[in-house]
């Protein structure tokens, strides 16, 4: 089985981000880039269907962006076991998803995957919806927020989460394109003999052109904050007597 | 024409399509034209009943015994076929898991572009823009449509339930479903709960809810007395119930459950939108974090920045000596 896995390089949880002097993005200068951490779950799930087969089945990690922010995306799943990476270089940051899906669909048309995982959404623009755009694209079954998956002959049985501790079992036949929701699995540290194997993995990259947005960010901003927010600051004894103050006062809960 | 897709969600509109329809209803107004409300699935009656009780200009029923069961594969293309019949300018959804499951196809099928989660609108005579929050709700974002057509989902609450215009649709129509066994590949099985032995954390006045900012299993014990001296109950951000430290009923998110305690007390969660729209209608957020720009501070009333690890223990002591 052929297996792409689709990650993106995003601001880590601790980056600093702020909206730059254009206002449409961020001043990518100040962020540290890491996995998005879904696309981390849909790795190892990929990485466990290839184990189980036990059979000459492929894990592509692919991932589209500029070279700099996505370089270590790339490194980081060739070390956790992923056998080559594709680059699909695009330095337009668009922020359209139809656009960036048409984009990843004419680059992984040719090779025929039978499976395209993804995380559910990306934790920077979060729109969730590139892995379901892709497979109608490519004509592939879809499902989202899969917490579980089991290949069964020709077909793949996921378990999909609904709202509020529901879930449901679909039956997809391949080829299928599935976003996999976090906690799905535990994802693996990459292992000092992966790190230096993956110098030694294929990684091909491909040029991609600006294609039309039909949607675009007019500006950033940092959210208004509707609330009358009560701001505590002080050393930790303070901050305990102020507490103290609004539980047992204010709120009377204790 | 505005058009609004009500979601079925077990014998019920899912109370996302309502809110979804209240946008529909302020979109026919201002930009003055129509509103179809579209119910699909076998059993269009469920919904319809309900939909009789709103004003609309049409409600559309999709009947078909093909997609008596949810499915991507049937309810992407009977809606495909029904803008592609009625071009409606804007379609509306609420932004559930099963909107994000299918809307998509129809956005490919049909190349017309998909906003999703959007929390507010300006309808800027005539030209909206959608904003949404981007970069886990650190920043965000106001878009633009450069298409005729839209396809747009609403987080919960970015309109109100409590706004909807009661009435009743001026028509109604049945909409002649094309679909074939060809049409539908994958096969859904019937919905289920897990047995939970779970607590009803909707029920609880008063929640300690921690994140990953609590940084290790081995600090949990010390939230959990927190809670103990409050008596509170304990609940956590996805994160957490992903490596493990807790069940996943106690998870409170959009997986999770939807709570509104008298007093939400936050320990260390930096507050992703998957989060907060599970807890943004508590009655008293109290969020503590060491970073200033977490998101949960846009919607707390006391925003404490400062080590959990630290406060908490005193807290936790400073209570129980007050007993």
């Amino acid at each position: 089985m052929k297996i792409a896995v689709l990650t993106k390089a995003i601001p880590s949880y601790e980056s600093s981000i702020r909206v730059d002097s254009s206002e449409k993005w961020i001043d990518e200068s100040v962020v540290n880039y890491v996995v998005n951490e879904s696309d981390s779950y849909a790795l190892e799930e990929a990485l466990q269907i290839k184990e189980q087969a036990g059979d000459d089945s492929e894990v592509v990690v692919v991932t589209l962006g500029s070279e700099a922010n996505t370089s270590k995306v790339i490194k980081d799943g060739l070390a956790k076991g992923a056998d080559r990476g594709l680059f699909i270089k695009n330095d337009s940051k668009t922020t359209d998803p139809l656009t960036v899906a048409k984009i990843f669909a004419e680059n992984l048309k040719s090779e025929n995957f039978d499976l395209v995982l993804s995380g559910l959404q990306s934790d920077d623009l979060g729109s969730g919806q590139t892995g379901v755009l892709i497979g109608e694209l490519l004509e592939m079954s879809t499902a989202t927020l899969a917490i579980e998956t089991q290949v069964e002959g020709d077909k793949i049985k996921v378990k999909r989460e609904l709202e509020s501790g529901w879930f449901q079992w679909v039956t997809l036949p391949f080829p299928s394109s599935i976003s996999i929701q976090s906690g799905i699995n535990e994802p693996r540290y990459p292992s000092l003999k992966g790190i230096m194997g993956a110098k030694r993995k294929e990684l091909n990259t491909l040029e991609s052109t600006p294609e039309a947005q039909n949607q675009s960010f007019v500006n950033l901003f940092i959210p208004k904050n509707e609330k009358v927010t009560e701001k505590i600051v002080g050393d930790s004894d303070a901050i305990v007597a102020k507490l103290m103050d609004i539980l047992k006062n204010r709120l009377k809960v204790i | 024409m505005i058009l609004v897709v009500l979601e079925n969600q077990r014998g019920k509109i899912h109370p996302f399509s309502i809110e979804a329809l209240v946008a529909g209803q302020k979109f026919a107004k201002n930009l003055n034209c129509d509103l179809a409300v579209l119910c699909i699935g076998e059993k269009v009656e469920e919904l319809k009943s309900q939909a009789q009780n709103f004003k609309s200009s049409k409600l559309i029923l999709a009947k078909h015994s093909l997609i008596d069961m949810y499915s991507a594969d049937g309810y992407s293309k009977v809606l495909s076929d029904v803008i592609t019949e009625l071009s409606p300018k804007y379609v509306l959804f609420g932004h559930s898991y099963m909107v994000r499951d299918f809307v998509p196809r129809v956005s490919a099928k049909l190349n017309i572009p998909f906003v999703s989660d959007i929390i507010s609108v300006d309808f800027n005579d005539g030209n909206p823009h959608f904003s949404k929050q981007v970069f886990n709700a650190k920043l965000a974002t106001s878009i633009e449509i450069s298409s005729d057509q839209a396809l747009l989902s609403f987080q919960s609450a970015a309109f109100s339930n409590d706004d909807i215009e009661e009435g009743e649709p001026e028509s109604e129509v049945d909409f002649n479903v094309q679909l074939s066994d060809n049409d539908i590949k994958s096969k859904s099985e019937p919905e289920f709960q897990e047995s939970s032995t779970g607590v009803d954390l909707t029920a609880a006045e008063l929640i300690v809810s921690v994140g990953r900012g609590i940084e290790s299993e081995d600090n949990l014990p010390s939230m959990e007395s927190l809670a103990e001296a409050m008596g509170a109950e304990v609940a956590s951000s996805r994160p957490v119930v992903d490596m493990g430290w807790l069940p996943p009923y106690r998870q409170v998110g959009s997986s999770g459950q939807v709570v509104s305690p008298k007093l939400y007390f936050s320990c260390g969660v930096s507050g992703a939108i998957q989060h907060v729209v599970g807890m943004k209608g508590s009655k008293n957020i109290l969020a503590i974090n060491k970073d200033e720009d977490a998101p949960i501070f846009e919607i707390a009333d006391y925003a404490v920045i400062g080590d959990v690890l630290e406060i908490v223990p005193k807290l936790t002591e400073e209570i129980n000596n007050s007993k």
